[in-house]
């Protein structure tokens, strides 16, 4: 029997109620007596030279209270980037300011030069029209191996070049690896572009700023994932508003998927100009805005070579990639293409010898950060698609060759610097054959091809590292943040609880899945628990959520809070029934003494706390509040073994997605009916990119992909039924949950299994197609195969 | 993008070259012109009502007519802000040549570019705007030149002259 309640149930996403029925109260619903609107003026071109700003005839438009530009933030600090990396020569990276608005230049389309405050939305737009701006039009800095070449023209002209570092990894090994290349029995060569993306959330970002002279305390309404990042990077860095004067709230977010982890300029603006103007300013994006103000994802573009020997028994790998930082360092950017990409480079083999140079390079295009995966799926993709290459160059069958090469014993320590806790690749590897029906494949494949279509079947192996992350070793590594996790437990005389939880939910369905840990560790109905996420005045410091960190970190830290809450009311629970302590056993939010028939109701040991008239005062303080603070040992390391299935159309190049099964090692599941659907968004997303999606810009720097039109998001008819398993178990050992996190597994090994699945189709109809960049569009495909 | 395209012209070459620098005949040609002030030798200011796509917008630019080599040679060059739909850059090389007696051939070699919610929105459509709108200037102008080209009307009596060649000659 499933359970109904607890941990391992399905229980119903109690949020949903709310989302479904717009009940949901999302920063947009946020309305501010005497609120002001804020209508950003964006460049129209990538690169050019700000020569003047003449606001006065818009200023005398009706309705508007101010025009600002970048003189009014002078004496601001601009918006700071929280992940410092060092480059192959122990140098650190080039830092550009990044102001709040353009000073003097303008970097990308989109970038903000001046924002009209007014009465109304409509008064702000149409002020904006009579704004002159007369900005010179600059080369525009597009190709990132041009932008490296002598003479180039520079993104920002205080830094020696567009290289933002050239990092190394591991650099000592690098010479090794050469030579293991240059002796190897075989080696694979694979060149390929991870294609830029843009996240998407269905709620765009919204802003509203708000200021209190009374107590001299600002607000700022978000939608963020992590309210108190930004508090700390706003109030320290940019506008220095000291934190217990200034408070983030990120109400109901729709969707984040890593573009609403940043701190953006929109968010600095209006709570500075809800100062200035002594009114409330809100911001709303329109889906234009968000194309080029999103941070975007992904845009590397990788060389990955990969030496074999005559077994084909991996010896090394050398990855050579360029990665696009965009016209600025957005919040995490230079860590995606470094930390969170290089350490995946081993995936689930025992590589011995792996180097990973990677250049990061300014352009003329929107800042790029994490986005669903973040490193991971640019990692998981050159090395799937390397070793499918490598099977069919080798003449092993692609699933022989993984397993030839799987990790099998744990704890594992890969050259490149994780050591991975637990892990079973062939069980997951051989339950997505059972679930894939893999053995039925050739039979499927011949009824394609009397049809005239070609079929292809195609897998990828990945692992990924969550449970973001031990702070002691991300600060050796740059990160200018601690990377672990709040919770505070607090129980109510009644015995209801308040978790204050330092995680954020943007649609992950938190308020279930955290209720169901802390009703199962005291034995009481999930109704009696909730959650409280997203408002720095009401949860202590906490990091947020992304790297599928919120149950593994988070979850561990209302562990540990509830822990504390469960030691101190056995103490009450001894005192009530004048038992020893170590003879006290909770069970289903009963406290009995052992042996015997003694006990009391979990609600009568929490009105004990806050009315202690018969209470041990002389050893505890009253109440039942704790709060932990959790930073974990390890990452955690899901993995799995995703298989595609399609069929091409070679008439038309038209690549339709049979079927798509996965099966993950999540650790333990508390509620399996999230992590499935954790699962499906992100091979959506996965197959999207792989597809479907695309950000692409012209040689001007003109993005003209910026709408629904151009830019093709997956649909439900682009999709087949997804088979999802995550039954293969191993626990992760250093969590009390022993869960691993599964928000990004889906997107992270759905390319390249969609990749292989379409080179398979090809192979098998006779066409030698050695490789097509994402997105396979029927064009990309059709091309590919006529040469 | 860029685009060629000829016709021929029913109007000797001095004629043709002189309707390329009247301010009245490009007002007329441009599509979607509603103002037009300047000359030939100082520039125009130009007001242009355009769709392009699902964007709508009022562009305010500069038409120059630059590399003049009378009577064969001349660049339009156009430069029009749109405000919140963007901007849109356009320039034709234009070429003429002289076929026989009254007839001239017409050669023009077009660039255009657009930026912001213009090249957001429309980058899909551009080209086909493009080729539509130097089409439509270029008919427009052989119209003024030569007038209109309606068969029926050509059946029924003789080709009367368009009004810049009437205008000219009379």
């Amino acid at each position: 029997m499933p359970k109904d309640n607890g941990i391992g149930a399905s229980s119903k996403r109690r949020e949903d109620v709310r989302f479904l029925t717009g009940a949901g109260r999302y920063t947009d619903d946020i309305n501010i007596h005497g609120q002001a609107y804020a209508h950003f003026v964006r460049s129209d071109v990538a690169h050019g030279t700000i020569n003047g700003i003449d606001a006065s005839a818009a200023e005398a438009m009706p309705g508007v209270l101010k025009v600002f530009t970048a003189t009014d933030f002078e004496g601001v600090g601009g918006i700071p980037c929280g992940w410092q990396v060092t480059d192959r020569h122990g140098e650190p990276m080039q830092e550009p300011k990044h102001p709040v608005l353009a000073e003097g230049k303008v970097r990308h389309v989109g970038d903000p030069i001046a924002v009209v405050v007014a009465e109304s939305l409509g008064q702000a737009r149409d002020a904006a029209e009579a704004l002159e701006i007369d900005i010179s039009e600059l080369p525009a800095v597009m190709d990132m191996k041009d932008a490296l070449t002598e003479g180039a023209a520079k993104v920002h002209d205080d830094l020696t070049s567009n290289l933002c570092y050239d990092w190394g990894f591991v650099e000592e090994n690098r010479e090794a690896v050469d030579d293991a290349i240059n002796g190897a029995h075989h080696v694979t060569t694979l060149e390929l572009r991870n294609n830029r993306l843009v996240a998407n959330p269905m709620e765009p970002r919204v802003a509203v700023g708000d200021y209190s002279a009374a107590d001299d305390e600002h607000t700022l309404y978000t939608t963020s994932q992590n309210p108190h990042v930004i508090r700390l990077l706003m109030g320290a860095f940019v506008l220095g508003i000291p934190e217990h004067k200034l408070r983030v709230v990120a109400p109901d977010v729709g969707g984040g998927f890593g573009a609403k982890i940043y701190h953006y300029a929109e968010e600095a603006f209006c709570t500075f100009a809800a100062k200035a103007l002594r009114r409330p300013v809100k911001w709303t994006s329109s889906r234009s805005e968000a194309f080029m103000s999103d941070a975007h994802g992904r845009d590397h573009v990788t060389k990955i070579e990969l030496a074999m020997d005559e077994q084909g028994k991996f010896l090394a790998i050398r990855t050579d990639t360029h990665a696009n930082m965009g016209a600025y360092l957005s919040t995490f950017a230079p860590s995606i293409p470094t930390w969170l990409h290089g350490t995946l480079m081993a995936g689930n083999y025992t590589t011995p010898l792996i180097y990973v140079n990677v250049k990061a390079v300014f352009t003329n295009t929107v800042p790029v950060d994490a986005y669903r995966g973040a490193g991971r799926p640019e990692a998981t993709f050159q090395l799937e698609r390397v070793v499918d290459k490598a099977a069919r160059e080798m003449g092993i069958d692609p699933i022989e060759l993984r397993r030839r090469n799987f990790i099998t014993e744990f704890p594992y320590a890969t050259p490149v610097a994780v050591e991975y806790d637990t892990g079973d690749y062939n069980a997951t590897m051989d339950k997505l054959l059972e679930i894939s029906d893999h053995s039925g494949f050739e039979v499927r494949a011949a009824e394609s091809k009397a049809n005239g279509k070609l079929r292809g079947f195609g897998i990828a192996h990945y692992i990924e590292a969550c449970g973001i992350a031990p702070s002691n070793l991300v600060g050796q590594l740059g990160a200018r943040a601690g990377l672990y996790e709040s919770a505070t437990v607090r129980v109510n005389a009644t015995g209801s609880i308040s978790v204050f939880t330092g995680s954020h939910s943007h649609g992950q369905g938190h308020e279930t899945t955290f209720a169901q840990v802390v009703a199962e560790m005291i034995g009481i109905d999930e109704g009696q628990v909730d959650i409280v996420h997203g408002d720095t005045s009401k949860t202590p410091m906490g990091m947020g959520t992304y790297g599928s960190r919120s149950l593994a970190v988070g979850g561990s830290a209302m562990v540990r809070a509830t822990e504390k809450i469960i030691n101190k009311a056995r103490k009450i629970a001894a005192h009530l029934m004048e038992a020893a302590e170590a003879d006290i056993e909770l069970k289903d939010g009963q406290f009995t003494v052992a042996g015997t028939d003694k006990s009391v109701a979990w609600g009568d040991v929490t009105l004990a706390a806050y009315v202690p008239h018969n209470y041990p005062l002389e050893d505890i303080e009253p109440g039942l509040e704790e709060t932990a603070f959790y930073d974990p040992a390890n990452f955690t390391y899901p993995s799995g073994a995703y298989g595609c299935e399609v069929e091409v159309d070679p008439e038309t190049g038209k690549v339709k997605v049979l079927g798509f099964a996965a099966a993950d090692d999540f650790g333990n599941v508390v509620n399996p009916m999230i992590v499935e659907g954790q699962v499906q968004g992100g091979l959506a997303q996965g197959i999207g990119q792989a597809l479907l999606e695309n950000c692409a810009y012209d040689q001007d720097g003109q993005l003209i992909s910026a709408s629904y039109m151009d830019y093709a998001m997956p649909r439900a008819d682009d999709l087949p039924m997804f088979t999802v398993d995550h039954s293969c178990v191993t626990p992760c050992t250093h969590n009390p949950l022993g869960v691993k996190g599964c928000g990004e597994a889906g997107a992270i090994g759905s390319p390249p299994a969609l990749v292989n699945a379409v080179i398979d189709a090809l192979q098998r109809g006779g066409h030698d197609v050695k490789h097509i960049d994402m997105p396979l569009s029927p064009d990309r495909v059709w091309t590919a195969m006529n040469g | 993008m860029k685009l060629n395209d000829s016709r021929t012209i029913n109007a000797d070459i001095g004629i043709v070259w002189a309707a390329l620098l009247d301010k009245n005949v490009l007002q007329a040609c441009v599509p979607g012109c509603t103002e037009m002030s300047g000359s030939a030798d100082e520039g125009f200011e130009a007001t242009v009502v355009q769709k392009v796509g699902p964007v709508k917008a009022t562009f305010k630019g500069a038409v120059a007519l630059n590399d003049r080599v009378e009577p064969t040679n001349l660049t339009i060059k156009g430069e029009g802000k749109g405000g919140a739909a963007g901007f849109a850059n356009g320039g034709a090389v234009v070429t003429l040549e002289k076929v026989e007696a009254g007839f001239t051939q017409l050669t023009y070699e077009v660039e255009a570019k657009v930026g912001g919610k213009l090249a957001q929105l429309g980058s899909r459509i551009i080209d086909g705007f493009a080729k539509k709108m130097a089409d439509e200037f270029f008919s427009r102008f052989q119209e003024a030149v030569e007038g209109p080209a309606d068969p029926a009307e050509d059946a029924a009596e003789a080709k009367k002259p368009g009004w810049f060649k009437r205008m000219v000659t009379s």
